[in-house]
């Protein structure tokens, strides 16, 4: 079979594990149904998932890219995932993947990291994350600053909880409003990134990006003010991708497609159209 | 026990005033004093007389609106090096926010009458202190709208 024939077909998955993380967010863990090897996939890249008789989605990779479980964290927002939530271990779906172009984890080793995430958005930094505790070493400094709604919406708390206790990584919670029982930041994630309260030299810093696009513009522009040049600051950023091969056309953004030439873009690159108001 | 410094080598540890020349920060010095709140305790709340604002050295603030009949909300936190109050600058000079200490926090304030004369007595150190606190009301504007957009709310269900 050709690979670009093999892209399009689905191989059976079964859920070994289901996780309510928020009101309307799911953690499934995977095993191949076929009894072949795990799926070997790069920190940011994404799956399609599909359901027999009733579609397909794209989901970023959420699990830890050295285990032998894969991993995806899901949002019910619409018609596939709302079917998809009501799905419980043992039941079956289809994967095709993995997709996409990824963080570049490699490339920054020597620099100093800044992560930043907000709401969903820390699911398909949590195999970065995972990849770089694993080589520490090989890192500078190592933040992650993430933001979500009020303090029910902190995904993955107690992993952000044990994070937090490490003495080799910076990390800072914030949300956009709370009562007085929460203890922690309240605002927007770009005021996190302070090299008052952690430090890191801009010009040997690598920042990875992933959230809602409106907070990853402020937090592109937070960057930038603090001298992070646009090759070190990357994005992940999210279409309507259908073949996830980029051929139908769907997550086209002016000359890239979003499923092939991403979701992962540096700044530098995808900035022309970042802007772009209508594409 | 370390030894207190003089109010102006405080102001120059502060983010707000570390690249103000000697003259105008000693000149500003005058109308401020340091503060220590405990947990719990109020920097000022709303309605009060706005005479003051804060340069927080140490420490995290709360900024809340108070609803009837239900917890206060907390909009905002402040930490080291963040600036709290600017309704010192704008008439009638009263808080439009609650500010709470949630730890132990240390903080030099300024009179804002104080301050509100030294700038009208000299206009160079007005616009020293004005071109300050522009980026800072600047910045939490920008804030506030990207919080009023509920970025991370369900994508069906914005407000």
């Amino acid at each position: 079979m050709s690979a670009a024939r093999a892209a399009m077909l689905p191989r059976p998955y079964r859920i070994t594990r289901v996780r309510r993380e928020l009101r309307d967010v799911f953690t499934w863990e995977l095993e191949p149904a076929d009894g072949g090897p795990p799926l070997a996939y790069a920190p940011g890249q994404f799956n399609m998932l599909y359901l027999h008789g009733v579609g397909e989605v794209p989901i970023s990779i959420s699990g830890d890219p050295a285990g032998a479980t894969l991993v995806h964290t899901i949002r019910a927002v619409g018609a596939v995932t709302d079917v998809m939530r009501k799905l419980g271990k043992g039941d079956e779906i289809g994967v095709r993947g993995p997709f996409g172009v990824g963080w570049p984890v490699a490339e920054a080793e020597g620099s100093d990291l800044l992560i930043v995430a907000g709401g969903l958005g820390l699911a398909p930094l949590r195999p970065a994350i995972h990849h770089i505790l694993a080589q520490r070493a090989r890192y500078g400094s190592v933040a992650i600053y993430y933001g979500a709604r009020t303090p029910a919406d902190l995904l993955y708390r107690k992993e952000l909880e044990r994070w937090r206790g490490r003495f080799d990584l910076f990390v800072e919670a914030t949300v956009d409003a709370a009562d007085t029982s929460w203890a922690g930041r309240v605002g927007v994630v770009p005021k996190l990134i302070d090299p008052h309260q952690h430090r890191f030299d801009p010009d040997h810093s690598v920042a990875l990006i992933c959230g809602p696009e409106v907070m990853m513009r402020f937090t592109v522009a937070a960057l930038q003010n603090l001298g992070v040049p646009d090759a070190r600051l990357f994005v992940s950023m999210e279409r309507n991708m259908h073949c996830a091969v980029g051929l139908c056309g769907h997550c086209q953004l002016g000359p890239e497609f979003i499923c092939k030439d991403g979701p992962v873009f540096s700044f530098e690159r995808i900035a022309p159209v970042f802007h772009a108001r209508e594409l | 026990m370390e030894p207190l410094k003089p109010l102006d080598e405080l102001l120059l540890e502060h983010p707000f005033f570390a690249d103000m020349a000697e003259g105008p920060r000693k000149f500003i010095a005058g109308c401020g004093r340091n503060e220590v709140f405990h947990a719990g305790a109020y920097l000022f709340r709303e309605g009060e007389p706005a005479d003051r604002f804060f340069l927080i050295r140490h420490g995290s603030v709360a900024v809340e609106l108070h609803v009837p009949g239900r917890e206060p909300l907390v909009v905002d936190t402040l930490q080291g090096g963040d600036i709290a109050g600017w309704s010192w600058l704008v008439p009638p000079h009263r808080w439009a926010n609650d500010a709470r200490a949630t730890t132990l926090v240390r903080a030099i304030s300024l009179d804002g009458k104080c301050l509100r004369g030294k700038c009208e007595e000299d206009h160079s150190v007005g616009y020293e202190v004005f071109k300050r606190f522009i980026p800072v009301i600047a910045g939490r504007l920008s804030a506030v709208r990207l919080q009023l957009m509920d970025v991370y709310g369900d994508p069906g269900q914005r407000r």
